[in-house]
């Protein structure tokens, strides 16, 4: 159980820390790669509860899919440029709206906790009989694709449809542009594409009609 | 003290695999230039050691007697990072390859989430590196390589899903004990191709090395690296590309199994079957390198987005309905 312990409190302590890192990091590109420290330990702390299968995705999807994209974003920033806005140009826009979504975050985790706390089954989830033979990437699957197909599903069109309207937002048409079209250049014929054309001297030829 | 004993068995046990992964990429370096060398009628490396084995060996020595050289406005501690990052992942992820039933380090239940896990965790050793550097070049580079290998795992996580498909089981022994009687290669063969060609541009190696292109990126993420770190970057490359082929090989060779269960094969031990499969994609990989051009960056995209992600998901729908239809859904572990 020591070892246990010992690494428990390791990667608790790593997630809470590079968490604080994060908000208080002055480079962005600092915190983002704390956040994926955090991402990190968190996945770590999941599958030293067990769930292998939800620690690993968490790794695949988040620190190997969605944090990428996010320093990606971030490298492209004006570092210099960006800090003088925000430290010495005018007051930040971004506060009061931050402000309220952070209260409401806290509200949501305060009924959850308290829920938890005052009622024993709060989550109807909590009444099912753990069969501990089977791996819990079989029972997340026995019950993601029976009892919440409906969510699951709903989840996903979620999903897509911001994927959607993320694209429809940033799609301009662009004129001039030369794509090229693989099915064009392979159908192309001998008689469509060569010519044969008399010189005459000293006039040369207008290859454009 | 019991947990004394166990951490020395397990960091003995550690080193056990380490060492031999490290020889042996010194010596696919080694393969790997002396194929190339054939490919194009050269004679590739053959002056250190019997038929130049001891190449790699006299070069990574160069390496480390050479200085490393830090950029002055290089972000120190990310640029000396990248390439740990890079060398301890790609070693890393050896820990859940079965070289035989019992001969793996840690057989664990999602031992295959666990290898993509690590593999996409690679891109950050280039994209570090890259824009620690504080450079151009480098900078391109690693954006070239993180779009790249972003879209790249998307195909080759369908084609995972597609073989997971047919074992019903996230652990690399039952996904080699599940082709004991049929290599998936032969009902997936699609799949094996286009796991291939992924495998190629996840690895950044031609035709897909845009990242390090040398005629346009000097030598893309790697440009400002010197000394004993370059040598680390480059390790780490071909760690990952044998990890590739021992990939491929547990998803569609069989694994340590033998090609067929009778007398004279199946006496010869499973890592002798492992190790040569392995052998056998990297020296595809090689000969691909030798022979393919470059693709232009926007095929590349192309090829990732367009072709592989719509084709592998349309396989997925036939490999489901096909096992539904004729009632083959692996119900093992239920």
């Amino acid at each position: 159980m020591l070892a246990h312990a010992i690494f428990f409190y390791f990667f608790s302590i790593l997630a809470i820390f590079s968490a604080l890192m994060v908000i208080t990091s002055r480079s962005t590109v600092n915190s983002v790669f704390f956040l994926i420290l955090d991402f990190i330990s968190v996945g770590c702390l999941f599958i030293m509860v067990g769930a292998e299968f939800l620690g690993m995705i968490l790794l695949i999807v988040y620190v190997g899919a969605v944090a990428v994209l996010f320093l990606f974003v971030v490298m492209m920033l004006n570092v210099a440029q960006q800090k003088q806005s925000w430290f010495i140009g005018q007051k930040s826009t971004h506060i009061p709206s931050g402000l309220i979504v952070s209260v409401l975050i806290f509200l949501e985790l305060l009924v959850v906790i308290g829920g938890w706390k005052y009622k024993e089954n709060v989550m109807t989830s909590s009444n099912l009989v753990i069969d501990t033979n089977i791996t819990n990437t079989h029972s997340i699957g026995s019950v993601m694709y029976t009892d919440y197909i409906l969510y699951f599903q709903l989840s996903g069109i979620i999903l897509l449809l911001s994927m959607v309207g993320a694209i429809i937002l940033t799609y301009r048409k662009r004129e001039n542009v030369k794509t090229q079209s693989y099915f064009k250049q392979i159908s192309r014929e001998k008689s469509s594409a060569v010519m044969l054309k008399e010189v005459d001297f000293n006039k040369g030829v207008n290859v454009d009609d | 003290m019991d947990y004394f004993y166990t951490l020395l068995n397990e960091i003995y046990k550690i080193l056990f695999l380490i060492v031999p992964i490290l020889v042996s990429v010194a010596m696919i370096v080694w393969l790997d230039r002396r194929v190339w060398g054939l490919v194009q009628k050269r004679r590739g490396p053959n002056v250190v050691g019997p038929f130049g084995l001891f190449q790699t060996l006299a070069d990574a020595l160069k390496y480390i007697f050479k200085e490393i050289i830090i950029p002055a406005s290089a972000n120190k501690i990310i640029f000396i990072l990248a390439p740990i990052i890079t060398m301890t992942l790609a070693l890393v992820a050896w820990a859940v390859i079965p070289l035989s039933e019992t001969l793996v380090l840690s057989n664990i239940n999602v031992g295959i989430l666990y290898l993509f896990a690590v593999s996409s965790l690679g891109v950050y050793g280039i994209i570090m590196g890259g824009w620690a550097s504080n450079s151009k070049y480098p900078f391109l580079g690693a954006i070239r390589s993180a779009a790249q290998m972003v879209s790249y795992e998307v195909s080759i996580g369908i084609i995972i899903i597609n073989v997971l498909l047919c074992v019903g089981s996230l652990n690399l022994n039952d996904i080699v004990l599940a082709q004991k009687n049929l290599w998936y290669v032969i009902p997936l063969f699609p799949m094996f191709v286009v796991f291939f060609i992924s495998a190629l541009a996840e690895t950044n190696r031609p035709p897909f090395d845009l990242p390090e292109a040398e005629a346009e990126l000097v030598a893309g993420y790697q440009t400002e690296y010197s000394g004993m770190m370059y040598a680390m970057f480059w390790l780490g490359e071909y760690a990952n590309i044998l990890l590739m082929c021992a990939m491929g090989s547990i998803l569609f060779l069989g694994g340590w199994l033998p090609p067929l269960d009778i007398y004279p094969l199946n006496i010869v031990p499973a890592p002798i079957w492992m190790i040569f499969k392995i052998l056998f994609l990297f020296f595809l990989f090689a000969i691909i390198k030798a022979i393919v051009p470059r693709y232009r960056y926007d095929q590349l995209m192309r090829l990732g987005w367009k072709v592989f992600l719509p084709f592998s998901l349309i396989y997925v729908v036939l490999t489901a309905s096909f096992l539904l239809y004729f009632d083959k859904l692996p119900k093992g572990s239920f």
